[in-house]
């Protein structure tokens, strides 16, 4: 205890060492995942997300969506026969930021993906309690009238490309048209269903990417099995 | 030389005030939860964008001005010289409060990086860097010319939340922004899932437990009048928990996509983490040999007693929760947000709020206003409490069985999730009561310390002044 009544003395040292202490677990845990062999197994099949789908998940980021919803279903019997199959760390190499969620006030969504028809989506945002009576969830009928911007979705594209998301400078220069193909598919979908809208609304954006949530791996874990 | 303590009394504004803005929030996002209409059909006011401004607010605005409070005051009569510069000391304070201000505007806003407790967008990230640096500075520039050789352990624990804090905020917070609002961060994936969790589980370690160790064992021993327990003990305890804490990360992320080793380290050291923890509570509360009697009477001592036991009761909890076969039960629950409101109430609340009440008669000079208030106050925080904390523990066991609850046909017993919704109805109304109670008594407390610093009944001696 004397040694340290001096150390209490030298206090550049003292911060030193505090730093040290920090830096020790920091590398030793952290470190490891920036290589190949300690991350987690690569997924196949798994590739990065449209324009739109990019579009929608910044509209899941700005509502504050994970703040409900988790997105990983764990390797429980209970939670594959509720949600599906469990979720593997590969399948989430193009999350920037990720969502996996920490508190489930409403369902885990990681398998969402092709569930429910995109009519029913358009529904549920709109008024959560038509399709799941007793849900606490708010309504989001402004989404319905709000658009996106495509210069916007652009600017993402390009950042996301250099955060490290292999997109081609051509995929980032199609954005508009990438956008436009895919929100007029479904457009032309939810007619039938009675459902009026235009491409460039928040909530076709929004559709996009939960009708992709995990799917990307289900061909993999199909052969898997 | 003179202290300056009317930089203290700036940052003991801020805490009073950023508290009962925080709570408000929280309070109107636990009713959102019982009754969804209150929700306001508003974008502005939904409970995603409101939660995450709840604790931010509470986190860094309530806590970081409490912890700001305990450091100028204690480091300037620990050290027996006057904060080093009183400019970088006003470039901190204003700074730090126009950093809260754009995140209640932004927040609101729907303006995120939606990853927790880091939520603000990269331009305020970086005004936060800014300012955290003119802290340390300042903060570094005063112990370089310190009239005290030995460093007391509140320093230790002080520096180790300003060296610490740099290192996560800045790692974490790295991304490429697309616009002046929006920006994705250079990790994916479960790296970027691993690197936050690395943040935000040592941003409790280092924001709301190391300061508050120091701030512990300044005022504590100050109010009960007796000399720290352990000199021994503290050393041992201070380099376990630095050394320790910033590996229990992982244990956010248990059964996930997550490397099993990085899972099983995080588990692991967020067990051996009970030891240092423990070895401060009990520093803390033996400190208080000999002055138990006090307890009956003085309300500093009260708060201080239920705040130093909430520490030892969360940082059991945690580590038990961080077990793989309980966490499977606990995760996603409001066990969790129990958990997490048995610190911030309990351990930073009423930590806080001993130290503001003790601090109160020192500032300005007068007895505090009416000590039946404060003793008042006690009661209604400790029985909001434990409203609360029983109601997400009893809310998070029906989760959890609910949700694994397998019948003898091998099916699902609750197949809908909308059943599990619609049980947790009463719990969420009790912990709503909690929170309300424990709100009134802040603002109980806000009203006690505004009458006194505006005039109490009679100026105190300068001798219990000082």
């Amino acid at each position: 205890m004397m040694n340290h009544r001096w150390l209490e003395g030298q206090a550049p040292l003292m911060a030193v060492l505090s730093l040290v202490a920090i830096l020790f677990g920091t590398f030793l845990e952290v470190g490891p995942i920036f290589t190949a062999s300690a991350g987690p197994d690569a997924v196949p099949g798994v590739t990065p997300y449209t324009p739109l789908e990019v579009a929608g998940r910044d509209i899941y980021i700005r509502e504050g969506c994970y703040v409900c919803h988790s997105q990983m279903v764990r390797p429980f019997r209970s939670e594959t026969l509720r949600y599906g199959t469990w979720s593997r760390g590969g399948e989430y190499v193009h999350d920037r930021p990720f969502q996996l969620g920490s508190r489930r006030i409403g369902p885990d969504l990681h398998r969402l993906g092709g569930k429910y028809p995109d009519a029913w989506h358009y529904e549920h945002m709109r008024d959560p309690r038509a399709t799941s009576p007793n849900s606490v969830m708010p309504p989001y009928p402004w989404l319905v009238d709000a658009t996106y911007d495509a210069d916007d979705i652009r600017k993402s594209m390009r950042a996301l490309q250099i955060a490290g998301t292999p997109y081609t400078d051509e995929q980032v220069a199609g954005t508009e048209a990438a956008l436009a193909a895919q929100a007029n598919k479904i457009v032309e979908g939810m007619k039938p269903a009675g459902i009026d809208t235009e491409p460039d609304r928040e909530i076709v954006a929004l559709i996009a990417y939960l009708q992709r949530l995990g799917k990307d791996g289900t061909a993999a874990f199909a052969e898997e099995n | 030389m003179q202290y300056d303590d009317a930089i203290v009394r700036k940052f003991f504004g801020a805490t009073v005030l950023w508290g009962v803005v925080g709570m408000l929030v929280g309070v109107i996002i636990a009713l959102q939860l019982a009754w969804w209409p209150a929700n306001l059909n508003t974008p502005w006011t939904t409970f995603g964008r409101l939660r995450p401004l709840h604790t931010n607010a509470v986190i860094f605005a309530f806590a970081g001005n409490a912890v700001f409070t305990a450091v100028y005051y204690s480091m300037q009569r620990l050290l027996k010289v006057r904060m080093w510069n009183d400019m970088l000391s006003n470039v901190h304070f204003w700074g730090w409060q126009a950093i809260i201000v754009s995140a209640a505007v932004t927040l609101p806003l729907g303006m995120t990086q939606g990853k927790e407790y880091a939520e603000l967008i990269w331009p305020i990230d970086i005004a936060i860097a800014l300012v955290w640096v003119a802290f340390a500075i300042n903060f570094f520039g005063t112990i370089a010319i310190r009239k005290v050789k030995h460093l007391y352990v509140a320093i230790w624990f002080y520096m180790s939340m300003v060296i610490t804090i740099t290192v996560l905020h800045v790692v974490n917070s790295l991304a490429i922004p697309a616009t002046l609002t929006r920006s994705y961060p250079i990790f994916a994936g479960m790296t970027d899932a691993l690197v936050q969790w690395w943040y935000g589980h040592n941003a409790v370690g280092f924001f709301l437990t190391t300061p508050f160790l120091g701030m512990m064992y300044y005022f504590l021993p100050k109010a009960a009048e007796r000399p720290v327990y352990s000199y021994r003990l503290s050393i041992i305890h201070f380099w376990a928990l630095v050394f320790l804490y910033i590996w229990a990360g992982p244990h956010h992320l248990l059964y996930s996509g997550l490397p099993d080793w990085a899972q099983t380290l995080g588990a692991i050291f967020s067990i051996m983490l009970i030891a240092p923890s423990w070895g401060g509570m009990l520093n803390g509360l033996l400190t208080l040999r000999g002055a138990w009697d006090r307890l009956r009477t003085d309300p500093v001592l009260k708060f201080y007693v239920v705040g130093v036991s909430f520490y030892g009761m969360s940082t059991f909890e945690g580590p038990m929760m961080s077990v793989r076969a309980i966490n499977a039960l606990t995760h996603y629950t409001n066990w969790t947000v129990g958990h997490v409101h048995s610190g911030a109430l309990g351990w930073n609340g009423m930590m806080t709020f001993g130290m503001l009440y003790w601090l109160a008669p020192r500032l300005f000079g007068r007895k505090l206003y009416n000590e039946g208030w404060a003793t008042t106050h006690f009661w209604m925080s400790t029985i909001g409490i434990v409203l609360y904390i029983l109601s997400m523990w009893a809310g998070g066991l029906t989760e959890g069985l609910q949700w694994r609850a397998i019948d003898d046909a091998g099916l699902l017993a609750y197949p809908n999730f909308l059943d599990t919704v619609l049980a947790l109805a009463p719990f969420y109304w009790v912990r709503f009561l909690g929170g309300t109670l424990f709100l009134l008594g802040t603002v109980l407390m806000t009203v006690n310390l505004l009458l006194t610093a505006k005039g109490g009944p009679a100026p105190q001696t300068a001798a219990a002044a000082k």
